[in-house]
């Protein structure tokens, strides 16, 4: 049997709080506390729950973000959590994450040019800048952009427009594995039903795998292979899709989806 | 004569150069025991109304400038800042976006709650802070006699927005204003203060106008609905009616960019394009750049508003058509 690209065995990330306990010793609030999950080559999956669960702690900490506490995560085989900046280094560009805030995640003083081209000169992608404008003009298109906008500054952009640039820039290292925590929740629903077709095909054109953060249970069903429901850091539910929703087995999941406001369409309303 | 009247609400901003409307046109009533969803993307004007209609627009460069708005047969527009302040917080309250913000942090919860019952009603501070107690148990929060006493920061973001409620409610307002009131909260609180704000309503009566972006929450909570596009009521009906015929092209396509949990569905029916930009001026319908239906009627004459069917209006030239 071949690994699966990511596998989490157990992983905790806990915080040293301020506060002091009654007899002195320290708080610890227990953010990740015991996840563990696969992620096959290819595959989304979706990880939800609310606000506090520890769900982005989770893509923090597999972006070295978060120091953990304990617990291994493997990519394609190789342990990586307990790996020194400098090794931790070419692994960065196959595991690559996209932000929620188009607002503060592109630097406002850098064209476009240079946060797309930054990156492929750090990995050894490419050496002229000739080169990385090339590339950069077809990674900008194959996200819907004009690449004439590459010597434009941020601000020029709208909310949804900074979030193409987003991901041509995680897209342009051709990574294996992307981590998106909350990437729609930021744009209004016209613009971001476009932006997760837009993120659906690029997944399917680029066989990467994704795993896919967000609190919202419609757009993680329409993204994802398989879902897992964190509460309180911990996954209480772990499934493909088709069975989480159609048949979810823990209160938790079923609490959650029993929260969500529908819409009765049509004459039977 | 319905509680709230808006008629032909015009809001423009005022730039170095010019007016810029934001808000054009915008017409409707609000009964008591009723409930009016507003919805509509970023920058289509919801909030603006709302601002509008509690006197909130104050200095600020965005200003009314038509239109009417009456509540319980005053003409706001006309009202002094003095009468204006002894109607605002009393028999019109308004709840806001966001909990973390709208709460004073350096004063108590319960001290914010008496204030504002003592500024409107002449009450002792001791019966104000009973009446304080009894609101905070009646959005449901634990422990009331002792949570009054809690600073915003010890509450939770679901437990603030109760708080607001309750402030809002503490004079018994007949119209509630909420703007957003569950939009930074988790599914499940929001659940709790959607259910919370409709037991309060058939307990007393108060007619709402609640503005969302989400037509989940409308769809679920309204008995009618404005459907806004940049400044405009693009549709207009009775929940019911809404849903079981969308008719203006916009409102079909905000319903098909939301994906569903309780079906799959292979690739969203996104709107192409984005809202126009304000300093974008346009001919002819503000929708036709992105709409599947358009034609050249669409570029050059703006559509008025037309009732299609009997409580059920639109502003489309080919409204209740199909792309086929």
């Amino acid at each position: 049997m071949t690994d699966p690209l990511l596998r989490l065995v157990d992983l905790k990330t806990h915080f040293q709080t301020k506060g002091v306990g009654l007899f002195g010793e320290k708080k610890v609030l227990k953010a990740v506390d015991g996840v563990s999950f696969d992620i096959a080559q290819g595959e989304v999956l979706g990880l939800v729950g609310e606000s506090g669960c520890g769900k982005s702690t989770v893509g923090r900490t597999l972006t070295h973000l978060e120091k953990t506490t304990s617990g291994q995560a493997f990519f394609e085989g190789r342990e990586f959590l307990s790996m020194t900046p400098h090794k931790f280094r070419p692994l960065r560009r196959e595991i690559q994450m996209i932000f929620q805030d188009p607002f503060a995640s592109l630097n406002p003083r850098l064209k476009i040019e240079q946060t797309l081209g930054e990156p492929l000169f750090i990995h050894g992608l490419c050496k002229t800048w000739n080169e990385a404008r090339s590339k950069i003009a077809a990674t900008l298109e194959r996200v819907g952009m004009d690449p004439k906008i590459m010597s434009r500054h941020p601000h020029e952009f709208s909310g949804g427009q900074r979030q193409r640039i987003g991901i041509a820039r995680v897209m342009i290292l051709q990574p294996k594995l992307v981590i998106a925590d909350e990437a729609v929740s930021a744009l209004d629903v016209s613009i971001q039903a476009q932006f997760l077709n837009l993120i659906k095909k690029l997944q399917r054109d680029s066989g990467m795998s994704m795993l896919f953060i967000s609190h919202d249970l419609g757009v993680v069903r329409h993204i994802s292979d398989r879902v897992a429901v964190m509460l309180a850091g911990k996954i209480v539910e772990i499934g493909d899709k088709h069975q989480i929703f159609e048949a979810p087995q823990h209160e938790y999941t079923r609490k959650l989806l029993n929260s969500i406001p529908r819409i009765a369409i049509g004459k039977e309303a | 004569m319905a509680l709230l009247e808006v008629e032909n609400l015009e809001i423009a901003v005022s730039t170095q150069r010019n007016l810029l409307p934001v808000v054009q046109g915008v017409s409707f009533t609000v009964d008591e025991n009723e409930t009016l969803g507003i919805v509509g993307e970023s920058g289509c004007g919801k909030s603006l109304t709302s601002l509008a209609i509690m006197g909130l627009l104050g200095t600020s460069p965005v200003r009314i400038t038509g239109g009417s708005i009456h509540f319980d047969g005053m003409n706001l527009l006309a009202l002094s800042e003095r009468e204006r302040r002894a109607i605002m917080g009393n028999r019109m309250a308004m709840i806001f976006q966001e909990p973390m913000t709208s709460l004073n942090p350096v004063y108590r919860i319960g001290d914010q709650i008496v204030e504002n019952l003592r500024q409107h009603q002449n009450l002792s501070h001791a019966a104000a802070r009973d009446r304080s107690v009894e609101l905070l148990s009646l959005v449901r929060i634990p422990d009331p006699s002792e949570r009054i006493d809690s600073f915003p920061h010890q509450m939770s973001g679901g437990q603030r927005q109760r708080v607001m409620i309750a402030m809002a409610l503490s004079c018994d307002p007949k119209l509630l204003i909420a703007d957003e009131p569950t939009t930074a909260l988790d599914v499940t609180v929001q659940k709790e203060v959607l259910d919370l704000m409709a037991d309060l309503q058939s307990r007393m009566g108060t007619a709402i106008v609640l503005i969302s972006h989400d037509l989940g929450v409308i769809a679920e909570t309204c008995d009618k609905v404005a459907v806004m596009y940049r400044g405009k009521i693009a549709e207009a009906a009775s929940t019911a009616d809404l849903f079981a015929e969308l008719l203006h092209p916009y409102t079909r396509g905000l319903l098909n960019s939301i994906p569903v949990v309780d079906r799959d569905v292979e690739w969203l029916e996104a709107i192409p394009g984005r809202v126009p930009t304000l300093e974008e001026t346009l001919t002819g319908c503000a929708f036709q750049p992105r709409c599947e239906l358009a034609t050249e009627l669409c570029a050059c004459e703006a559509p008025q508003t037309t009732q299609f069917k009997p409580g059920h209006s639109v502003q489309c030239h080919f409204a209740g058509q199909d792309r086929s």
